[in-house]
């Protein structure tokens, strides 16, 4: 039963990517043209609002649902795996249309199709674990 | 309620994905989608091939059931919650987008000339699809995120390395979009 409250968030989640249309191949087209505010409008406020409620969180020292300290671990210091690893994902985002969480939603709306991508995704990560030692970081 | 099933401004949908990522902070988690191609690749013992995926997947279970409530919540979503409105799309890029072959942009979700299995059933199509698929696995495992741990919670979170790789997004969705698409279709 601990996981329930996980389904729900994750059916939320879902509810709000199909609406807002930020799982639409359509919309990621539109903003890598710049021809629309409709996804920048979408980041830009979840942004704003998630970075009010991290702030928030740590001025409060507010606990979580256990009674625990938050700790957000911050991200290792680096450059070249976020720009080498981000701009192979952008290829991959503005071609499918689709980032990890709207490939997942995207099969519940129908498009089965849509395994394709999840099964080379799995294996695009696999292949990541076998060379990783070997890439500059 | 009748706006619920019209399409959802952005004002409203990003505070919303911001409400989604305090709940998983609150329940003790982190908000990123990405991570559970690594959960899947360690479940299917990819512990014996590479260190990398040596972890107690198990701990990972919650993220797991995050996407089995995306897939519900995609259901919902246009089983109840829609009215069939087309996207509302730039008439520029739908222009733009018929001059490159897509015929009318908007109406569906995703593309038929990419998702549907008459495209998919061919080497061009099922090519496109394993290479975008592999590409986001890669580059998100390599670059630790992608636009939920990164583009949402890195920089709501002020983290520098998340700047840059949200950068990256960009210049490899500029490129996409802009030089590669065009040749591709």
């Amino acid at each position: 039963m601990k996981f329930i409250k996980f389904f729900f968030v994750g059916i939320f989640f879902g509810i709000v990517l199909v609406k807002s249309e930020a799982v639409s191949w359509y919309r990621i087209y539109e903003m890598f043209k710049f021809q629309s505010f409709h996804m920048y409008g979408i980041i830009g406020s979840a942004v704003f609002i998630g970075a009010l409620s991290i702030g928030l969180i740590k001025y409060l020292k507010i606990k979580n649902i256990e009674g625990n300290d938050i700790y957000l671990p911050p991200k290792d210091r680096g450059f070249t795996s976020y720009i080498v690893g981000g701009t192979l994902f952008g290829f991959g985002w503005a071609l499918a249309g689709a980032c990890p969480g709207p490939m997942y939603i995207l099969l519940g709306t129908g498009v089965f199709s849509m395994l394709i991508v999840i099964a080379a995704a799995v294996l695009g990560t696999f292949t990541y674990g076998l060379i990783r030692t070997k890439l500059p970081h | 309620m009748e706006f619920l099933l019209k399409p959802w401004p952005w004002y409203l949908s990003g505070p919303l994905i911001a409400v989604v990522m305090f709940l998983m902070i609150y329940f003790g988690k982190t908000f990123g989608m990405s991570s559970n191609l690594k959960t899947l690749c360690a479940m299917g013992g990819g512990a014996k091939y590479a260190d990398y995926f040596k972890f107690d997947w198990k701990a990972q279970r919650w993220n797991l059931v995050v996407v089995l409530g995306a897939i519900m919540g995609g259901f919902i979503a246009v089983t109840f919650l829609s009215d069939g409105s087309p996207i509302a799309l730039n008439p520029k890029t739908v222009s733009n987008l018929t001059e490159l072959g897509f015929q009318n942009a908007g109406d569906t979700l995703l593309p038929p000339e990419i998702y549907s299995w008459q495209h998919v059933l061919s080497f061009k199509g099922i090519s496109i699809l394993i290479i975008a698929g592999f590409l986001i696995g890669f580059g998100t495992r390599y670059a630790d995120g992608c636009t939920s741990g990164h583009a949402i919670m890195g920089l709501s979170n002020l983290q520098l390395p998340s700047l840059i790789a949200v950068i990256g997004f960009f210049i490899g969705g500029l490129i996409m979009t802009h030089f590669l698409l065009p040749l591709i279709f």
